[in-house]
């Protein structure tokens, strides 16, 4: 017979008296990925949160100092493959920026129309994923009702499902398929049907109002330091919605709302993802009806070649703060690149977040703060 | 709202040895490694509240290293950039993650991937790369035989 | 008219006729644990099925679908593939614990049959302490789980029967006090008097709001008892992995999963026996021919009917609920059940006393 203090103290990193380590991932139900937390508790209480990251590094960085600026887009997509279209959206503007492309018109309405679906769609999976990591499974089916109809939207017209590789410097890689502007008018008025649902089945729910409100609490001072963006930021009451602040191709012609949200806990990071997706719902409807004619893709050169500088450009993906800074030395090739993924400084917050509450609270903070590990780890 | 030379007037006060180029879309500021932190904290305390340090990385330029410092405020939205060398041989700076707390984590990164040492920084371990792993993979003349990455 | 009762009284009359009475009582002790044993299996395979239909139905899906018509023998081949897994014995476990839990947890659920009433005269034992036999015997479920936890070497198995052991002992007293209130307009602990008590209405109508009140705490606290959603905490699958049976796998895991379905009948089968009236049939005050009509339907399925009503509900909760926290699991026992209880208590033993009930 064993003597149970001695295995746990033999098979593992047993702490200070009164400390239990465990390893959360990087195979774990609630880190979504591969995500390495090293929590220490004392009985359910959390006294610190570690991150080990690494279990998907690909080196994007690296790997994009060798692909030409047509090709580097593509790989964006397997960052942060939630919204991969504004990932390449992003790329695509500091190419354009850098290279002076004029993008025509329909172009830029097609794209923005895009992120906007591919905004909801993220905001849907992380809807379902987050109420599963509460211990409630329904409303991930009903989430997922809604997004099939955007990926199958997104089937049509990009070819692909979750990694769109639709945008190509200078405007879109084809035109958009003819069923386009009818399937996303269906899709907008099962939306607004249907999202009274998640509000039954969540949003109201007692058991998940408690779970949530004052749960994970960040300061909007803290969310500034530690450099958060998105909606993690907008609900401590951080206005940082680069379409509003630094608009690109045509936010600034749409009307639509910046969601804030003073409290800061993951109740309000959860009301805040929701109410975006009707600020995304819409901008869609100004949109759908005024595409305009022309070109879907501008002139470009097939060799391009960004003169020797340092260019930076941001774009707001479903997460936050996407950023892609590109050093060239005026070759076919970025010289070094750098992607500010959110995920990355919003995982850095999660252990100010989460220090003190029970383990409960760190699956409704780490599933409101909707990291993507691919995002975090690139 | 400060304009652009208003600005530079305000760094040089603080660090007189910066210099400024402004072919970019911001303003970059080149400051000695040694003062940087002089002038950081300045920016964050001072009447510029430069508080959202929104990217950290580090560029290898072959002859030395140097450290890019995004920073950007809440309130007036004014973006900036600074920049400070580091040696290949004597790659030390000082950290900032006692201004910013996002600098922790980006600040392990570089650490890793460049092999810069931060002085002072509370926790500088490896973050993404694995324990025993050689070499800092994002300099220019990292070789790895076995996982190519150049076509 | 046709009746479980009379096949059993021919059994037993037929048998103490060819045999001595001790050999006959032993017969009869073997068919009781071979009914027993296939009333476990083939509850196993309805319920674990009915929960995956009714899951299914509440997410807009179809379910299984796939093996046998309607998916029906889909259990079927679950048990054949859990059968033909390793059963894996983690390293440094306490091996003797470790088999042994999922067998103490099997086995409560097996002692926990012998009172109930399944039909009219058709009872396995009926002891004079029923009642009294399944609180106490329902209470060591938690020691199975709790050797789980201890034995498996596992820290998320260890959180996880920690919780279980504070959840399980807390919710006892809602369970138990809610029983109580039955007891209290009874006057009896036996089943089948509590059965009888109920001809002319069932408690549930009859023993006006502390009744009603004790029905909403029993069900509560049975889900709490028998660690289902929103009260699964100790399985908590997003937070600890699986909770006390992680480092189970094959047929002791099986054991595991038969024995939470098995413990969700049994709850409710008590519930619907001191609640619903057990297999007695619907009947309306002085409405002569109604009355008549739920005669006719046999009292086995009046009690089954019952039985699976409350299971659903169970079920119901389980896929509209998210999980409670730890702590919110505990107040709400100790600052809101408990209390609830005691009063109402109180209340059913003035009612009981003055006679107000009907």
């Amino acid at each position: 017979m064993y003597n149970q203090t001695e295995i746990l103290k033999d098979t593992s990193e047993l702490g200070t008296e009164g400390e239990l380590v465990i390893n959360m991932g990087p195979q774990h139900p609630a880190t979504h990925g591969v995500l390495h937390l090293v929590v220490t508790l004392n009985g359910e209480t959390i006294k610190k949160i570690e991150p080990h990251l690494g279990y998907i590094h690909r080196s994007i960085e690296k790997m994009c100092e060798s692909l030409t600026y047509r090709q580097f887009i593509y790989v964006t997509s397997r960052m942060d493959y939630l919204s991969s279209h504004i990932n390449n959206l992003g790329c695509a503007l500091l190419i354009e920026k850098g290279i002076q492309i004029e993008v025509p018109d329909r172009a830029k309405v097609i794209r923005v129309i895009l992120s906007e679906l591919t905004r909801i769609a993220s905001h849907e999976l992380w809807l379902g994923a987050m109420a599963m990591d509460l211990g409630a499974f329904t409303p991930f089916f009903y989430a997922f009702r809604e997004r099939e109809m955007i990926t199958e939207i997104m089937e049509d017209t990009c070819g692909a499902r979750l990694t769109m590789n639709y945008i190509v410097p200078g405007g879109l890689m084809y035109d958009l398929h003819p069923d386009f502007q009818k399937k996303v008018k269906a899709f907008v008025k099962q939306f607004k049907a249907k999202v009274t649902e998640y509000e039954d089945l969540v949003t109201n729910n007692i058991i998940f109002q408690s779970r949530t409100k004052g749960v994970g609490i960040l300061s909007a001072e803290d969310a500034i330091s530690f450099g958060c963006t998105g909606p993690v930021a907008r609900a401590s009451g951080v206005s940082c919605d680069i379409r509003k602040i630094y608009p690109y191709e045509v936010y600034d012609k749409v009307s639509f709302n910046e969601i804030l949200d003073t409290a800061g806990d993951s109740f309000a990071r959860y009301m805040v993802r929701v109410k975006e997706m009707n600020e995304s719902i819409h901008i869609i409807e100004q949109l759908i009806d005024n595409i305009p004619d022309g070109d879907f893709v501008g002139k470009t050169k097939n060799v391009l070649k960004l003169p020797k500088g340092e260019f930076y450009t941001r774009v707001e993906t479903a997460r936050g703060e996407f950023g892609v800074f590109i050093v060239s030395e005026g070759g076919t090739t970025p010289h070094r690149i750098k992607f500010r993924s959110p995920g990355f400084s919003n995982l850095s917050a999660l252990n100010h977040m989460a220090v003190g509450s029970k383990i409960g609270d760190l699956m409704a903070t780490m599933g409101t703060l909707d990291l993507v590990i691919p995002d975090i780890d690139r | 709202m400060m304009t652009q030379d208003e600005i530079k007037e305000y760094i040089f006060s603080i660090a007189p040895t910066v210099s400024f180029d402004e072919t970019g879309e911001w303003l970059n500021i080149i400051v000695d490694a040694t003062q940087l932190k002089l002038l950081m904290t300045a920016l964050r305390t001072g009447k510029m509240q430069m508080d959202y340090l929104f990217c950290l990385t580090c560029v290898d330029v072959k002859t030395h290293l140097t450290m890019v410092y995004h920073l950007s405020a809440t309130t007036h939205r004014q973006s900036m950039v600074i920049k400070a060398n580091v040696s290949r041989e004597q790659h030390s700076i000082e950290t900032l993650c006692d201004i910013w707390r996002t600098a922790d984590f980006l600040e392990r990164e570089v650490f890793e991937m460049f092999g810069v040492t931060f002085l002072n920084h509370p926790d500088l371990r490896r973050l993404i790369l694995e324990d025993d792993f050689k070499g800092f993979p994002l300099l220019k003349d990292f070789e790895d035989p076995i996982n190519m990455i150049k076509l | 008219m046709y009746s479980l009762e009379g096949i059993t009284k021919s059994i037993q009359d037929w048998l103490f006729l060819k045999f001595d009475p001790t050999l006959a009582l032993a017969i009869e002790c073997v068919i009781v644990i071979l009914l027993a044993i296939s009333l476990f299996a083939i509850l196993g395979l309805v319920l674990v099925l009915m929960e995956r239909k009714v899951a299914a139905h509440i997410q807009i899906r179809l379910g299984p679908n796939r093996v046998g018509p309607g998916g029906m023998f889909q259990t079927v081949a679950d048990t054949l593939k859990l059968i033909m897994k390793e059963g894996l014995t983690p390293d440094k476990a306490d091996k003797f614990l470790f088999n042994l839990a999922p067998f103490v947890v099997m086995m409560v659920g097996m002692l926990l049959l012998a009172p109930i009433a399944f039909a009219k005269n058709f009872q396995i034992w009926d002891i004079n302490i029923g009642v009294l036999y399944i609180s106490s015997v329902s209470s060591l479920s938690v020691i199975g789980i709790l050797m789980a936890g201890w034995a498996s070497n596992n820290k998320y198995s260890l959180l996880g029967a920690m919780r279980s052991g504070a959840q399980i002992v807390s919710y006892e007293l809602s369970a138990g006090f809610a029983v109580l209130t039955i007891v209290v307009f009874t006057g009896s602990l036996q089943i089948s008097e509590i059965v009888a008590s109920q001809q002319t209405g069932w408690w549930l109508f009859k023993g006006h709001i502390p009744a009603v009140i004790s029905f909403v705490l029993y069900i509560i606290a049975v889900t709490a008892e028998t660690n289902r959603a929103p009260f699964d905490l100790a399985e908590a699958e997003s937070e600890l992995t699986a909770g006390f049976h992680t480092e189970y796998s094959g047929m002791r895991f099986a054991l595991f999963f038969l024995a939470e379905y098995i413990n969700i009948f049994i709850v409710c089968a008590i519930g619907a026996t001191l609640f619903l009236g057990g297999w007695m049939p619907l009947h309306i005050g002085q409405w002569e021919s109604f009355n008549h009509l739920m005669d006719y339907i046999p009292s086995s399925i009046w009690f089954m009917g019952k039985t699976f009503l409350l299971i659903f509900l169970i079920m119901w909760f389980r896929w509209t609920f998210p999980r409670l926290r730890v702590d919110q699991l505990l107040n709400l026992e100790w600052k809101y059940l408990l209390p609830i209880s005691l009063f109402n208590l109180l209340l059913a033993t003035v009612i009981a006393i003055f006679g107000w009930h009907f």
